[in-house]
């Protein structure tokens, strides 16, 4: 039984691999950038959020409220597009055999995620610039360009945990069943990290509470990058490497599991 | 057969989902530039046999191969196309950019315009995937199954919800890539679809193959010919003749079915000299198909009775 199966086994080079990437993150982003049931919810909410609580109605507070608010609602902001960018389009492809397909073509292993999280980061490093936006010209902000930067590029990264939290709720839910999921883990989420209020006026035990949150450490960290924070950057950031290692962990297992 | 030509198999492969046995030692084997139909009712275990080959699940036990790779490899995968039964493309992408991002997974891409002129969708190339109708979003998936120049294309189903014209225009595009040294595997409800395409059938029940070979070879294995006409000789003394396996009137014409259609034929033509629009058919894969299956399911009946 000489077989010829195994001849000829075509390689693919690496400008190739890399090319499969870029067309996967390149389809990914079209793909929600037409959608405007994903772009103008992710966009408008915070940045409306933003403009009522922390510019208009925010004149009688202390000026500071606006630096303040920009940390919060610029958290908020990358929430969406890391929750429902992945959870939400993660479980629709599942259900609609999309994933499927894509695990039957050579598509390089990783490419999927990879494709989605650059979609995710573009759309936080849209949403971050429309919040800072508002609060420069807006709210009248005074932040230099250091502090500029470093918030910019601590929201967008920031998104990161929120996609493998997104990516583990998407390996939990099917299809039609997700939204309703990502939202009763993103609205309480945003609230109880005190992106809503301030956890200062909130029940001391919610207070105590807060730290278990993924979007409690990023808005510390947001804080501390536009010259409010209460130091125990390190931690907060290690706290955030350690939840998106544990979400990845979990949710690699369950869609090897799975599929 | 020659084992030389095989590219792809399952060797006693056993597969169960819980309780259900989907796959029961099947032996299959595909071969370099044929077209391979596999037939078999709902359940049968055709989609398990297709996902394993692809990759998708791993078998309990027995042998997988593509190329002669794992097909969880993707350098075995690198070498096929696939049309899956039920995948939903983004809506909102356009159908160059489906081309290209499969494309993009592939070390020797066919170009986009080649891909779209042989599944016969170069006018839709601008529009997004949701605007299309059923049948024209099946001729993108082909086109998308095409995109790596495959040496061996997975087909499930692929003209269910396409209208005439465009299913033999499928047809035809397929017989022109086997011709151009491409095997294909297709599963399909639509018998005609086997008769058409395939050059060997693979008829599967409970998880096993329960018979192969051509597809004349498979309507021989149905000896039963159709006997149509118009005659005046009453039906019920027809269905007494003891060659006669039945007989019955639809819309105005005898039919009979009967394993020796010479004797009949000279018998009818002895008794109605007026006799009309004589027709004799051997039976289609679909009678061939429902015999295969009866007896297949006779048979294990008597196992277990045994």
């Amino acid at each position: 039984m000489n077989t010829i199966e195994g001849t000829a086994t075509p390689g693919m080079s690496t400008a190739r691999l890399f090319n499969a990437y870029v067309q996967e993150a390149r389809a990914e982003v079209l793909r929600y950038l037409r959608l405007p049931g994903f772009l103008l919810p992710t966009m408008l909410f915070p940045s409306v959020f933003y403009l009522m609580f922390g510019i208009f109605l925010a004149k009688h507070n202390s000026p500071d409220a606006a630096r303040y608010l920009l940390a919060s609602y610029g958290t908020f902001g990358v929430m969406a597009p890391g929750l429902f960018g992945f959870g939400v389009s993660l479980a629709i492809d599942r259900e609609h055999g999309l994933l499927t397909l894509k695990r039957a073509l050579p598509m390089p292993p990783g490419a999927y995620l990879v494709g989605k999280m650059c979609m995710a980061l573009m759309m936080a490093s849209v949403v971050t610039t429309i919040m800072l936006c508002l609060a420069i010209f807006g709210a009248h902000v005074q932040l230099g360009a250091a502090n500029i930067a470093a918030f910019f590029i601590t929201e967008v990264l920031g998104v990161l945990v929120f996609c493998s939290l997104g990516l583990l709720l998407g390996t939990l839910a099917k299809g039609q069943s997700a939204p309703g999921l990502v939202n009763l883990i993103y609205l309480p989420m945003a609230f109880l990290s005190g992106l809503w209020f301030p956890l200062s006026i909130m029940p001391n035990f919610l207070q105590a509470l807060a730290p278990v949150w993924p979007a409690y450490h990023l808005d510390q960290l947001a804080l501390s990058a536009i010259g409010m924070g209460q130091g125990g950057v390190l931690i907060h950031a290690l706290v955030l490497a350690g939840f998106t290692a544990v979400f990845l962990t979990l949710a690699a297992r369950r869609l090897a599991r799975h599929g | 057969m020659n084992f030389d030509t095989c590219i792809a198999r399952l060797e006693g492969v056993h597969k169960r989902y819980g309780a259900v046995t989907a796959l029961d030692g099947i032996n299959l084997s595909i071969h370099r530039g044929e077209l391979l139909a596999l037939l078999g009712p709902n359940g049968a275990g055709k989609t398990t046999a297709i996902s394993l080959l692809l990759g998708l699940h791993r078998a309990d036990s027995g042998t997988v191969s593509l190329f002669g790779r794992d097909p969880l490899e993707i350098d075995a995968r690198r070498r096929i196309g696939v049309m899956l039964q039920s995948a939903n493309l983004p809506p909102t992408l356009k159908v160059r950019e489906l081309l290209r991002v499969t494309a993009s997974y592939y070390p020797n891409p066919r170009a986009v315009a080649e891909c779209a002129a042989i599944a016969g969708i170069t006018d839709l190339l601008e529009r997004r995937y949701a605007a299309l109708s059923g049948g024209q979003q099946r001729r993108v998936q082909f086109a998308m199954a095409l995109a790596g120049h495959p040496e061996l294309l997975f087909l499930d189903e692929p003209t269910v919800g396409m209208d005439i014209n465009a299913r033999q225009a499928l047809w035809s595009a397929i017989r022109n890539l086997v011709a151009g040294g491409a095997s294909v595997v297709l599963t399909t409800h639509y018998l005609e679809e086997a008769e058409a395409l395939a050059d060997r059938v693979c008829v599967i029940a409970k998880g096993r193959v329960v018979t192969e070979g051509t597809v004349d070879a498979l309507r021989a294995h149905v000896a039963v010919r159709r006997i149509r006409c118009i005659t005046s000789v009453p039906v019920d003394i027809i269905s007494a003749w003891p060659e006669v396996d039945s007989a019955s009137l639809q819309q105005g014409r005898l039919v009979v079915a009967t394993t020796q259609a010479e004797t009949v034929v000279r018998r009818l033509l002895a008794q109605d000299a007026s006799l009309s629009e004589l027709e004799v058919q051997r039976a289609g894969l679909a009678e061939a198909f429902t015999e295969i299956t009866r007896d297949s399911e006779a048979a294990d009946a008597a196992q277990e009775a045994a």
